[in-house]
């Protein structure tokens, strides 16, 4: 029943996503242009992959911050709230948003690392392990950014909020992740970076059971 | 009652700020005289951590009442948290120039202070940035538990990354203390009289805060 409400709401949220583009298209234009600025910046000079590595989190970072706070945002503005409200429990809901994100993040990122790639050269040595801790660190971002987004879609000043509340929470998976992909790229074996996918996987359990704890008191009124 | 705490307080910051300042130090290899910082950055971090940890107990507490009090109590801990947080950096920051030659040089503890300042700010900004008054204590509620959550992995994350330079009389993997009995001393009463000052301070606080909440619903 639950399973089936929050795969109800992430269905509600993808159609209305592709009948609007209400996210779709600004995101993408925003990876183009933080990808091109990165690349304006580097000009034609080979960077290390330790300040590649921290460029592509720059992007990921920001994309993650200006796209998954939309969701509860446009349920405020456009005042579908309450309807949502009615139709279904607090839990689907959080659910369904977080499959939502997870979904639209995946889907960026992938892009984001591929224009990388293409634009600065950046040399991955352990591919599979690098795009396991990629997954598991994009988990861990999703659900701290799906809970502050509920909190700041209740809030004055949405934009530039966003940002402060999520910073401080995500840094010690933003230190593991960085740190991890860097290894990953520079060509560590996989099970010498299992200490750190451990920390992200913790971290993704933590924060998604405590979300899923605390979205009712965001949600109902 | 609270006369006799009040001057208990003083008489130990007191005892503690000349004691600290005049009482030799026994001969410790690179820290010396500089040693004196432990009886003031000590027991600021140590409160600021506490103010924290209190203040995600109220908000949980006033998730489960939704009693106005506990909103009160959590955010007059994390404004005395945040002016203990801003001590224990400035005085750490002091020693780390004269121990390691720079102000601030991302050691993981002073990364993780700087989290906690940061988790501060961002609690404030998101309590200014609401109107409606249960609106503003629930969701700050749910912030400062979620970011509670998360402090904790620092504990365990920092060490992994980069080795800290940050010496650990208290906090060592043997268990042990390493201190001779007059500093020990010193440094138990440096730790207790500014816990107590703490609490008077938060009582004060709290007392404030609620007389302001009463004025303006009389206003209103």
């Amino acid at each position: 029943m639950l399973l089936k409400n929050s795969y109800l709401v992430f269905k509600k949220d993808l159609s209305s996503e592709l009948r609007t583009r209400y996210v779709i298209n600004s995101l993408l234009m925003f990876v183009l242009v933080t990808i091109s600025i990165i690349r304006f910046a580097i000009g034609d000079e080979r960077a290390d992959n330790e300040i590649l590595t921290g460029l592509l989190w720059i992007a990921v970072f920001f994309t993650s911050v200006s796209g998954l706070s939309r969701t509860f945002v446009k349920e405020e503005e456009k005042e579908t709230s309450v309807a949502l409200k009615l139709s279904t429990g607090s839990d689907s809901v959080i659910l369904g948003k977080l499959i939502f994100n997870m979904v639209l993040t995946f889907s960026l990122n992938a892009l984001i690392l591929l224009l990388f790639v293409i634009i600065t050269d950046y040399q991955i040595k352990n591919l599979p392990g690098f795009l396991i801790v990629l997954v598991f660190g994009n988990l861990g971002l999703v659900s701290a950014s799906t809970i502050i987004a509920a909190i700041i879609s209740k809030a004055n000043s949405k934009g530039t909020l966003y940002p402060v509340l999520s910073f401080p929470v995500l840094l010690p998976l933003l230190i593991t992740v960085i740190n991890a992909t860097k290894l990953a790229s520079l060509g560590v074996e996989t099970d010498k970076l299992f200490g750190e996918i451990q920390i992200l996987i913790s971290y993704f359990i933590v924060v998604t059971v405590a979300s899923l704890m605390l979205f009712k008191y965001v949600w109902e009124d | 009652m609270n006369k006799i705490f009040t001057s208990l307080v003083f008489l130990i910051i007191s005892g503690v700020i000349v004691l600290g300042l005049a009482l030799p130090i026994p001969n410790i290899p690179a820290l010396g005289d500089k040693a004196r910082v432990l009886y003031f950055h000590v027991p600021m971090s140590w409160i600021s951590v506490l103010a924290f940890f209190m203040s995600m107990w109220y908000s949980i507490r006033y998730l489960k009442t939704k009693d106005h009090d506990y909103d009160i109590r959590s955010y007059s801990c994390a404004q005395l948290g945040f002016l203990f947080c801003i001590l224990a950096t400035a005085t750490g920051s002091l020693w780390a120039k004269f121990s390691w030659g720079s102000f601030w040089n991302w050691d993981p503890r002073q990364t993780s202070i700087f989290i906690l300042l940061l988790i501060y700010g961002a609690y404030f900004a998101l309590r200014s940035a609401i109107d409606s008054e249960d609106q503003r204590a629930k969701l700050s509620s749910v912030y400062a538990i979620i970011a509670a959550v998360t402090v904790p992995f620092f504990v365990f994350i920092m060490p992994r990354i980069v080795e800290s330079l940050h010496p650990d009389p208290i906090i060592n993997t043997q268990g042990k203390i390493n201190m001779d009995s007059s500093m020990l001393t010193v440094f138990i009463s440096a730790l207790t009289g500014f816990t107590m000052l703490y609490l008077w301070m938060l009582n004060l606080k709290i007392r404030v805060e609620k007389i302001n909440y009463n004025k303006l619903s009389i206003n209103e």
